[in-house]
C-alpha cells in the first residue's frame, strides 16, 4: 500500500503483460478462426473455386435441400432423446449413491461409476460395436438363450447411436446430480416430513426442485457435447441416417465444400447458443 | 421378523437397479479388455484365450508406435503451454485489479462452450487460408486452445486471499516480482498447476476430431485407431484400446493420489 503512482502503473502494465500470451493465443487460434469461418459461410464454392462474394446462398441451400435440413432435425431428435434417457437413468443412480450408500463407500462407488469415462472416445464407440454388431455379445447371448435363430445386428442405426451416447452421458449426469445432492442439507427433508409430507411428496416438492440446477447443468453439457459429436454416430449409426456433424464432415471430406461446411457449423453454433439462452436461468443459479 | 425383512425387500429394487446400471456402464469396457486377450482373429464369442499376441502385434507395429510417440509429445507439450499461459493469466486477473476483469475471464473461457468440431473446422480453414502445413505443431496448437481455458479456470479458482498475503509478505521482504511468482506463488499453487497439467494431458491424449482434421502424415494415436476401424472388428484394436484406457486411468489415479491426498493432510 506504500506504492507510489509510477510503480502502481508499472504493476498494471506488468499484469497486462502476464495476461497477454493467453489473450493473444485465444484471439489468434479461437476467435479469429471463428470469424474467418463465419466469413467463409457467406462465400460459395463454384466448381473447384472459392468465390468470395458475400451472400446467404449456403444458408438458403440448407433450408431448401431436404437432406441437409433433415440432418439437423435428426441431430435434435437424437440429442433430446439422449438427454432425457440419460437424466432418467442417472438421477436414480446419483440418488442411491448419495442417500443409500454408506459415506465411506460413496467415493469408491462414484469412481467406479465413472471409470469408463476415461476410455478414449473412439475406443468407447468401438466397444459398443463389439456388443451390438452381428455376432457380437448381445447377438450371441440371444442365440444362446434360443430367442433368435440367426445372428442379429443391433448396430448401424439410430438406436445404436443413442445407446453409445447414453452410456457416456449417464456417467456425466451422475456426477453433476450427485454433486448437487450431497450439498443438500438433510434438514430440508426433515422439515418437510415434520410438516406432514410423505417420502414421495417430500421428494417431489423439496429434493427434486433443489437438485434442478444439477440436472440442468448436466443436461446442458449433455446437449452441447452430444449435438456436436461426430464420432459416435459415425461409428455406431452407420450411413443410412446422417446427423449434422456427419453432414459437416461430408462437405469437407467428400466435396471439399468449406463454405457450406462453415455455414452448417454456424447453424450448429446457433442451435447451441439458443439452448444456452433457454437454460441460462438455471445455469446461473448454480454459479451463485 | 417380518418388520425386519420388509425394508430389505423394499430395498431390493434399488440394488437390482444399481447392478443393472453398473452392468450397462461396464459392459463395453469389459468386453473390450476381455477380447484384447482373444486367441483367434475375431473379438467375438467364443473367447479362446488368454493370449498376448494382439498386444505383441500392437507393440511391434511401427506406425502405431510412431502415433503413440506423437500422442505423448503433443499431450506433454500442449499441456505445458496450456498450464503456463493459464497460470500467468490467472495470476494477472486474480492479483491485479484490471478493468473489465469479468469480460476478460469470459473471453478466456469461451472456447469451453464451443464444440471441438467447430474449433477444429475454424483452425483447418485458417491454416489452409494462411498456407500453414498440417502437422503435429498444428495439432498441438489446437489442443492448447481447448486446454488453456481449463487450466486457467482451475488455477484461477484456487487463487485465494491468503496466498496474496504471503506474496505481499515476500514483496515486503524485498523479493522481486519474478521471484515472488517463481519462488512463492508457483510452489503454493502447485496442486492446481498439477491438476491442470494432468487433466490437459488426458484430454489431449484422447482428443480425436481436432487431431484428425489438422494433421496429415504424422498422426496421433486416436487418429491411428480411427483408421484401424476400417478393418472392422479386430482384436488388435481391442488391445490398443485397452492400452489407451490403462494409460488414462493411471494418469487420473496419479492425479487423484498426488493432488487430493495432499489436500486432505
Amino acid at each position: 500500500m506504500t506504492d507510489r503512482p509510477p510503480r502502481y502503473l508499472s504493476a498494471r502494465v506488468r499484469a497486462w503483460g502476464l495476461l497477454l500470451p493467453a489473450f493473444l493465443w485465444t484471439i489468434a487460434f479461437f476467435f479469429a478462426p471463428l470469424a474467418i469461418m463465419g466469413l467463409y459461410s457467406l462465400w460459395q464454392r463454384v466448381g473447384t473455386r472459392l468465390v468470395s462474394e458475400i451472400s446467404l446462398q449456403n444458408y438458403e441451400k440448407f433450408f431448401a435441400k431436404s437432406f441437409l435440413f433433415q440432418s439437423l432435425v435428426n441431430s435434435i431428435e437424437v440429442t433430446v432423446m439422449v438427454t432425457v434417457i440419460s437424466v432418467l437413468l442417472a438421477y436414480p443412480l446419483a440418488y442411491i449413491l448419495a442417500e443409500r450408500v454408506p459415506r465411506r463407500w460413496q467415493r469408491l462407488a462414484l469412481i467406479l461409476a465413472i471409470l469408463p469415462f476415461w476410455t478414449s472416445y473412439v475406443v468407447r464407440s468401438y466397444s459398443w460395436l463389439l456388443v451390438l454388431s452381428e455376432g457380437g455379445i448381445l447377438s450371441n447371448f440371444l442365440l444362446d438363450m434360443g430367442i433368435t435363430e440367426d445372428p442379429v445386428s443391433f448396430a448401424n442405426n439410430r438406436g445404436a447411436t443413442v445407446v453409445g451416447f447414453v452410456h457416456f452421458f449417464v456417467m456425466l449426469l451422475t456426477l453433476t446430480i450427485y454433486a448437487n445432492l450431497v450439498q443438500l442439507s438433510p434438514s430440508y427433508r426433515k422439515a418437510a416430513a415434520d410438516l406432514g409430507a410423505g417420502p414421495l411428496r417430500a421428494f417431489l416438492h423439496v429434493t427434486l426442485p433443489l437438485t434442478l440446477p444439477g440436472i440442468m447443468v448436466g443436461a446442458f453439457l449433455t446437449f452441447v457435447l452430444c449435438i456436436g459429436d461426430y464420432i459416435t454416430p459415425q461409428i455406431l449409426g452407420g450411413s443410412r441416417e446422417l446427423l449434422l456433424p456427419q453432414t459437416i464432415m461430408m462437405q469437407i471430406a467428400r466435396r471439399s465444400d468449406f463454405p457450406m461446411a462453415s455455414a452448417l457449423a454456424m447453424i450448429l453454433m446457433a442451435v447451441v447458443s439458443l439452448v444456452y439462452l433457454a437454460c441460462a436461468r438455471w445455469l446461473k443459479i448454480d454459479r451463485v | 421378523m417380518i418388520h425386519r425383512a420388509l425394508p430389505a425387500l423394499r430395498a431390493a429394487p434399488v440394488w437390482i437397479y444399481v447392478i443393472l446400471i453398473y452392468g450397462f456402464i461396464f459392459l463395453p469396457v469389459g468386453v473390450l479388455v476381455l477380447f484384447s486377450f482373444q486367441g483367434s482373429r475375431v473379438p467375438v464369442p467364443p473367447f479362446n484365450g488368454p493370449s498376448l499376441q494382439w498386444y505383441e502385434a500392437v507393440f511391434t507395429d511401427e506406425r502405431m508406435m510412431d502415433a503413440l510417440t506423437n500422442s505423448v509429445i503433443v499431450a506433454l507439450a500442449s499441456s505445458l503451454v496450456s498450464v503456463v499461459l493459464g497460470f500467468l493469466a490467472a495470476y494477472a486477473l486474480a492479483r491485479h485489479r484490471l478493468p473489465f476483469a469479468r469480460v476478460l475471464q469470459g473471453f478466456l473461457t469461451a472456447p469451453l462452450t464451443v464444440s471441438y468440431l467447430i474449433i477444429a473446422m475454424g483452425l483447418l480453414i485458417t491454416f489452409n487460408q494462411l498456407g500453414v502445413p498440417k502437422s503435429l505443431l498444428t495439432v498441438g496448437i489446437g489442443h492448447v486452445v481447448i486446454n488453456l481455458p481449463l487450466c486457467f479456470a482451475i488455477v484461477y479458482s484456487q487463487m485465494g486471499a491468503h496466498q496474496a498475503n504471503i506474496e505481499r509478505a515476500a514483496r515486503d521482504l524485498g523479493a522481486r516480482e519474478w521471484q515472488v511468482l517463481a519462488l512463492v506463488t508457483v510452489p503454493m499453487m502447485w496442486p492446481a498447476l498439477f491438476a491442470g497439467f494432468f487433466l490437459s494431458v488426458t484430454f489431449s491424449w484422447d482428443e480425436f476430431i481436432i487431431a484428425f482434421m489438422v494433421s496429415r502424415f504424422e498422426v496421433t494415436l486416436p487418429v491411428e485407431i480411427w483408421s484401424m476401424l476400417r478393418t472392422g472388428l479386430n482384436p488388435k484394436t481391442n488391445a490398443v484400446g485397452s492400452f489407451v484406457f490403462l494409460i488414462s486411468v493411471a494418469t487420473v489415479l496419479l492425479l487423484d493420489f498426488v493432488v487430493f491426498r495432499r489436500k486432505k493432510t
